[in-house]
């Protein structure tokens, strides 16, 4: 983060203190013509959600309904049960944030600050997982999850979660708790804490901030993913946000005030969380790059 | 006492690895059961058919052999190879202009890098229900956009030949990601090579092209390698927006790799799609990283010339 504050620029500077610094003008003029092209998308789906359906196709669009129909949102949302959806996306994101983050941080406290033999191939492995494209593994995973009986529920997407299924995640936890100072560690230890305590103790009171990355990358992900609930959620009552929202695009695929009004809700929850905790998502990106 | 102090580091190593291990056995549990393992077992099935319901049949390479004669897997090949060569370089140029026009000094400057970046945070399924409706032939944003300059706009997502632009465009609104870590890449520039390449006389652009690309070309290694792979795993857009079509022309390979497995139930010959996938990913990796070497450039490497 620090990085980002700390900034590198070749912008010139001015001559003269009086003169107007058109670069600056200019720059402000680029930025504000493309973070509206970046924006316009946005408006025109939330224009759009708001109107009724007669004012839908019009030819140019119009950015501001007249009459705004707020009621396209109970509409479309009461069309399909969102809130059943809603309810299980947000159960699914918190099993998988407890999973991960306990299975990964576990095991990137054993890969960053344990000595034992075998360490260092364990970790090879690890980096070599995060190369491995997710289509090789994925039909033997539902070929096993479909012996056991398990399509059809949840389990295919929350279980593999509590075995530190994301390597990247592992690896994240690793770096952050190498950066740790070892002496508070090694303090502990003399005292007669166990190593159990040492990571509970220590390593998790002051690694909140990787923390808070990994379970949010959790939730985002658990936004986003798709494809694997739709092989393993195979009841309608199990859908997804994700899911349900493809269905009302079949179903509705007609009645396009209801259909973004139903995609504007499900982005909402990510777009505020967003808002609010930008400075993770960030921090989360440049660990990433940092890797490069 | 000597005895003692001898004793206490093996005694402590061994709780310490039994520790360690422990802590790792989850992962490790979890790399048998849902990665090593399906790997090999994918493997195996590749040489199979298998339909689930009944026991797999050993079919030796006839699943390879098959693939030779389906023309749509040569299709979804080639629909997703040239996705990746048009979008790959068009993410990371777009990214990376974005990125040096927020790496600037000026005021709102955090406002502007959270719109550029918001985007790419949208989940994948709403981003592609919205953008059929904005990239709708008659009623469509795109079209108005392209009218107010007096270009009547093609049936983006109904016409063969521009439903891969229409897809290429749709991922740049995405570009956000990609522009973070290209940031973080340009503030890690330090600034002494500007001032120095300033007293040599050198313009903006001489700047750009001598100091910033060589300094950041490891991130634009990065990103060419993530989003090569990226490409390859397509998937919501297309199963969404297009099915594949019109006439396969938006038929990507994961596209064509899941109907195989989950609608006809071939597992056998879509593990072995999933396996030349992996290999052709591998191969193209391979190549990117065999030309990197004339291009990247690590700091602290001295280059024979």
């Amino acid at each position: 983060m620090s990085t980002i504050m700390k900034q590198s620029t070749f912008t010139p500077k001015p001559k003269n203190k009086r003169t107007i610094d058109w670069t600056k003008i200019a720059a402000h003029i680029i930025l504000i013509a493309g973070s509206s092209l970046f924006l316009m998308p946005f408006i025109y789906v939330v224009s759009t959600s708001l109107k009724a359906p007669a004012d839908v196709y019009t030819f140019p669009p119009e950015f501001i309904p007249d009459p705004i129909q707020f009621e396209n949102y109970p509409d479309a949302l009461t069309a399909l049960p969102f809130d059943q959806y809603f309810f299980n996306t947000i159960m699914l994101a918190i099993f998988r944030i407890i999973g991960l983050t306990i299975s990964c941080s576990l095991a990137g406290f054993a890969f960053a600050k344990l000595r034992w033999r075998g360490r260092n191939t364990m970790f090879f492995i690890v980096l070599l997982t995060l190369m491995i494209p997710a289509e090789v593994t994925l039909i033997p995973k539902y070929i096993l999850f479909a012996k056991i009986g398990w399509v059809g529920t949840f389990l295919p997407l929350i279980v593999p979660g509590f075995f530190a299924e994301n390597a990247f995640f592992v690896f994240l936890f690793r770096q952050f708790f190498m950066s740790m100072g070892q002496d508070m560690i090694d303090a502990a230890r003399i005292d007669g804490c166990t190593f159990f305590g040492v990571y509970w103790r220590i390593i998790v009171p002051n690694a909140k901030p990787v923390f808070a990355v990994v379970a949010i990358y959790v939730i985002q992900n658990n936004w986003n993913s798709f494809l694997l609930p739709l092989i393993y959620l195979t009841d309608r009552a199990q859908y997804t946000l994700a899911l349900g929202l493809r269905l009302f695009n079949e179903q509705y695929y007609s009645q396009t005030h209801l259909l973004m009004a139903a995609s504007v809700f499900v982005i909402m929850p990510i777009v505020i969380l967003f808002f609010f905790m930008q400075r993770y998502f960030i921090q989360g990106v440049v660990f990433t790059g940092s890797k490069g | 006492m000597s005895l003692n102090a001898l004793l206490k580091p093996k005694r402590l190593s061994f709780w310490e690895s039994l520790t360690a291990w422990l802590f790792v056995s989850p992962w490790i549990i979890g790399f048998i059961l849902f990665t090593g393992g399906p790997i090999l077992a994918s493997f195996i099935l590749s040489f199979t058919h298998w339909d689930i319901v009944n026991p797999p049949q050993w079919a030796g390479i006839e699943n390879y052999q098959d693939m030779l004669q389906d023309e749509l897997f040569f299709q979804s090949l080639k629909v997703t190879t040239i996705y990746a060569l048009i979008a790959v370089p068009l993410q990371i140029i777009v990214g990376l202009l974005i990125a040096i026009l927020l790496n600037t000094k000026i005021r709102l400057i955090g406002l502007y890098r959270t719109l550029f970046y918001l985007p790419a945070i949208l989940p994948v399924v709403s981003v592609a229900v919205m953008w059929r409706w904005i990239l709708s032939r008659d009623w469509g944003l795109i079209n108005w956009l392209l009218s107010l300059l007096g270009i009547q706009g093609p049936g983006w997502l109904s016409e063969p030949e521009w439903v891969l632009p229409a897809l290429i465009l749709m991922s740049l609104w995405g570009v956000g990601a990609g522009m973070l870590i290209y940031l973080a890449g340009l503030q890690g520039i330090p600034t002494d090579l500007y001032e120095a390449a300033k007293v040599d006389g050198a313009g903006t652009w001489a700047l750009f092209r001598y100091v910033t690309i060589p300094m950041i070309s490891p991130v634009i290694l990065f990103q060419l390698v993530v989003g090569l792979i990226g490409a390859f795993q397509v998937f919501s857009q297309p199963f969404i927006m297009t099915q594949g079509g019109p006439q396969n022309a938006s038929l990507f390979y994961l596209l064509h790799l899941f109907r195989n497995a989950f609608e006809f139930f071939r597992m056998g010959y879509a593990s072995a799609l999933s396996w030349v996938l992996f290999i052709y990913i591998a191969i193209l990796t391979v190549l990117v990283f065999r030309f990197s070497a004339a291009w990247v450039f690590y700091e602290g490497e001295i280059k024979n010339e």
